[in-house]
């Protein structure tokens, strides 16, 4: 079978590295970083959770990581292939990597964390359903027989996703008692040494890591602050270095970017992808008309939204899929801010003053700011909203028992539209009791079918052809309405060096970070 | 008097067990429940993950066979597993409550030794200009929203002044042991229990004020000063002692409600105590971690009134334990 070498990046990361080196990273160190809220553990193979990955992507890896335009680069793979027919995928992993234990990493690991997630993990079994069988012809590769070609099937092997579990700890044993949960094991740039619940968790740098010379940080403390306004001044009296995107308020973050020796960023959240839109009920109300929705696309000044609650990070989403996920088309139909345009369309659905249930995310203030500014919008054209307030477990239920009509929400999209975007559009996933799914209750066998098709469409030209008409035919019909793709703003001290270099933020760990003296 | 605490203490329990009973269904009439909450912090919510997760925490069972279970262990003095902190509830909160006992204790001891300070002084010198300033400022403290005093006092203290931290129990990393540790955790209780203690601090000057005015006008006042005494042991050792049941028996009840009412300033603040526990349990529908919090801030506020029972005895020796 003849392969074809693909997407070497070594030469990526080196050129990244050189644009480091250019400045001379510093060893040594100590950053003091923000976590909210605590996480529940930091088993990355049983806890699948924002702050959860944020601190353990320092302590366990993925055999791949992702440049901001998503290309992969190595992790604790060196290199891969793919066989022509794209079933075929065999990685050759870094030689001499140790867990931090000093037991070796060994492809053997690899197996056994694809047997593990497939039973702790639900995103990386969604991911895995095509895989007909891996296996380990020897210690340093690993080879992946799919059913049938998937085609982000190269998209899946970040840390987040299908995080590397040490076998030696965890054969045989009961996964979810294992006392290891709770001195994590991996193979990352930092290890775990102290956990206070509910003041701090403290990794400190990995002497054995297998990347020369990496990390450069000696330690990595994490607070736990629960208070937004809190977390606010425990930057801006310099006990903390690094409030990850979502730590403060937005209205906050004005401010906290005029202090001196402070850097903000939008970057790092590409592989991400989060991109945010309103649940619409398809099922019944005035938001199951077509023209309805339509009009509110119209209605809602979604310009002002980024520019005022967002503080102009983020784009004006186009469609169901954001700008950085692969296949993305830009070529649709647009809905620019145009209340005249909403108000006419209102009239063709017939709509007559219905009350309209708008459920703003209960995520702290900034979405609370941005309902009320959508509420305005939709009522400058005559639409009756009223505004249900809920806390995070309500919003959840109303949302899972279709008990609502516009609901805000945002979502990630993992690079591709096989991972994160069909799901909320296909009839296959349309289930009451479950948030996350369709639950606006689109159906459309049309969108099935493109949906299923672009999933294991062989090569990428043809899943290109079936995600641009599937875009087409979605922002034609508005299942929902898309708002903004987000960009959660990171703010730093600006000696703090080279914390964000790949499309996971830092999410992906604090291996390249340095501080400049 | 030992048949008088046998007696309250068995009384307390049958009020704890229907507390437990009555918090378990109170917790589980609010929309949502953990499972949920956890799979969308997994971003990841099939329902096949939903699912599983209700059946591990036991959660689809039916709910008369989940509060057998639950009554069952807290006789045992079991509080459960928290679903989320995927550790024993016990656990939790017992490494948490020293933090709060530390906090609302000295919160409570401020409250109380300046309340009747300042409550006393105004009594003492009622109608002149120290009794308004202090009536003043205790109505402007009772009526302030505790998280804007404590935003305040951070903003003051930390942000302009920089002279107290604004967040923690003590500083992270920095190793501090022996009396510069306690001088540190002593730095970090500051602005969190004056926040706490001001509002209570205001509760007892008033109370204590309105008091003594009421017993400086009884007749054995005058048959003390006909006697000859002084106007200061009159006022402490007659006027002050028996004006200080009501302020007791407020501080009693308020005793066990500390902890409720620290919720708020261990947000704020940062503080790793139980009553941050309770408000990041409520968020997440921790339901064991909840009951459990609940349980122990019951049993707090059952020993603290039968501590203010003792402590009437001992302000006033007239009163008489009924067995």
């Amino acid at each position: 079978m003849s392969k074809r070498k693909i997407l070497m990046s070594v030469a990526t990361m080196c050129m990244l590295s050189t644009a480091a080196m250019a400045q001379g990273p510093k060893a040594g160190g100590v950053v003091n970083a923000v976590i909210q809220p605590e996480p529940p553990g930091l088993m990355m193979g049983l806890v699948q959770n924002g702050p959860t990955q944020m601190i353990a992507g320092n302590i366990y890896e993925g055999l791949l990581r992702y440049s901001p335009k998503l290309d992969p680069l190595p992790g604790l793979a060196e290199s891969w292939s793919v066989s022509e027919d794209g079933k075929v995928y065999t990685f050759k992993l870094v030689k001499g990597v140790t867990w931090h234990d000093g037991k070796p990493f060994t492809s053997a690991d690899v197996l056994f964390s694809i047997d593990f997630l497939k039973q702790t993990h639900a995103r990386a079994r969604g991911n895995l359903v095509q895989l007909d069988k891996v296996e380990a012809p020897d210690e340093s590769t690993v080879v992946f027989t799919l059913k049938q070609p998937f085609g982000p099937f190269i998209g899946i092997f970040e840390v987040g996703s299908l995080p590397m579990i040490p076998k030696h700890l965890y054969e045989g044993t009961d996964f979810k008692t294992n006392p290891a949960n709770n001195t994590p094991i991996g193979t990352g740039p930092f290890m775990f040494k102290e956990w206070q619940k509910g003041s701090f968790i403290r990794l400190v740098k990995n002497p054995n890591y297998h990347v020369k010379g990496k990390p450069n940080l000696d330690e990595i403390y994490w607070h736990v602050i629960p208070d937004a306004a809190a977390r606010s001044v425990a930057y801006e009296t310099g006990k903390v270095d690094v409030l990850p995107g979502g730590s403060v308020e937005n209205f906050d973050v004005p401010r906290l970017s005029k202090l001196k020796n402070t850097c903000v960023t939008g970057a790092g959240w590409e592989f991400f992808s989060p991109h945010s839109w309103l649940w619409l009920n398809n099922r019944s109300g005035p938001t199951a008309n077509k023209k309805f929705r339509q009009a509110l696309m119209f209605a809602i000044d979604r310009n002002m939204a980024k520019d005022v609650v967002w503080n102009g990070l983020g784009k004006v989403a186009t469609g169901p899929s954001g700008s950085t996920i692969r296949y993305y088309t830009g070529a649709m139909p647009k809905y620019d801010y145009d209340p005249a345009k909403a108000k006419a369309l209102l009239k063709e659905a017939g709509y007559k003053g219905e009350k309209v249930r708008m459920l703003p995310l209960p995520y702290g203030e900034t979405w609370q700011r941005w309902a009320e500014m959508v509420r305005q919008n939709l009522q400058d054209v005559g639409i009756n909203v009223d505004m249900v307030a809920t806390d995070v477990p309500g919003w959840n239920q109303k949302v899972s028992e279709w008990d609502y009509d516009i609901a805000f929400t945002y979502l990630y999209q993992y690079g591709d539209p096989a991972l994160g975007v069909g799901r909320n559009y296909v009839s296959s996933q349309i289930a009451k009791g479950s948030p996350f799914n369709n639950v606006e209750g689109y159906s459309n066998p049309e969108i099935d079918k493109l949906f299923a098709d672009g999933a294991v469409a062989f090569p990428d030209a043809a899943r290109e052809e079936i995600y641009a008409k599937a875009q087409k035919i979605l922002v034609e019909d508005v299942p929902v309405a898309w708002m903004l793709e987000l960009q959660f703003p990171t703010i730093t001290r600006c000696n703090v060096k080279n914390l964000i270099t790949t499309g996971i933020g830092v999410n992906d760990g604090f291996r390249d970070a340095w501080i400049e003296k | 008097m030992i048949s008088f605490i046998a007696q309250r203490i068995a009384k307390a329990v049958i009020v704890l067990l229907a507390l437990v009973v009555l918090n378990f269904f109170l917790i589980r009439m609010a929309p949502g429940d953990p499972a949920v909450v956890m799979a969308g912090e997994a971003g990841a919510g099939d329902q096949l993950f939903i699912a599983q997760l209700r059946e591990k925490f036991g959660l689809d069972r039916p709910l008369p066979v989940q509060l057998f279970l639950y009554v069952k262990g807290i006789l045992s003095l079991d509080l459960g597993f928290s679903f989320r902190q995927q550790m024993p509830v016990s656990k939790l909160i017992l490494d948490r409550l020293p933090a709060t006992l530390l906090l609302t204790g000295t919160a409570f001891a401020i409250s109380l030794a300046f309340g009747i300070l300042f409550g006393a002084l105004a009594a003492r010198f009622a109608g002149t200009w120290a009794d308004t300033a202090i009536t003043i400022a205790a109505l402007i403290f009772y009526a302030t929203p505790l998280f804007w005093v404590a935003l305040m006092a951070i903003l003051l203290f930390s942000v302009t002044m920089d002279w107290l931290p604004s967040f923690g129990y003590e500083t992270v990393g920095a190793g501090y042991t022996g009396l510069a540790h306690v001088l540190d955790v002593a730095a970090h209780l500051i602005l969190p229990a004056t926040t706490i203690g001001l509002f209570f601090m205001a509760t007892y000057a008033r109370m204590t004020r309105a008091s003594m005015l009421e017993v400086n006008r009884l007749d054995f006042v005058k048959t003390a000063r006909a006697k000859g005494l002084s106007d200061a042991v009159i006022q402490r050792r007659h006027v002050l002692r028996n004006a200080l049941l009501p302020v007791v028996t407020l501080a009693g009840l308020q005793a066990g409600t500390l902890v409720g009412g620290a919720v708020l300033t261990e947000t704020v603040f940062a503080w790793p105590g139980i009553g941050r526990l309770m408000y990041e349990a409520l968020l997440q529908r921790d339901y064991n971690l909840l009951l459990g919090v609940f349980v122990v801030c019951s049993a707090m506020v059952l020993a603290f009134n039968l501590i203010t029972d003792l402590v009437y005895r001992s302000v006033d020796p007239r009163i008489e334990f009924a067995s």
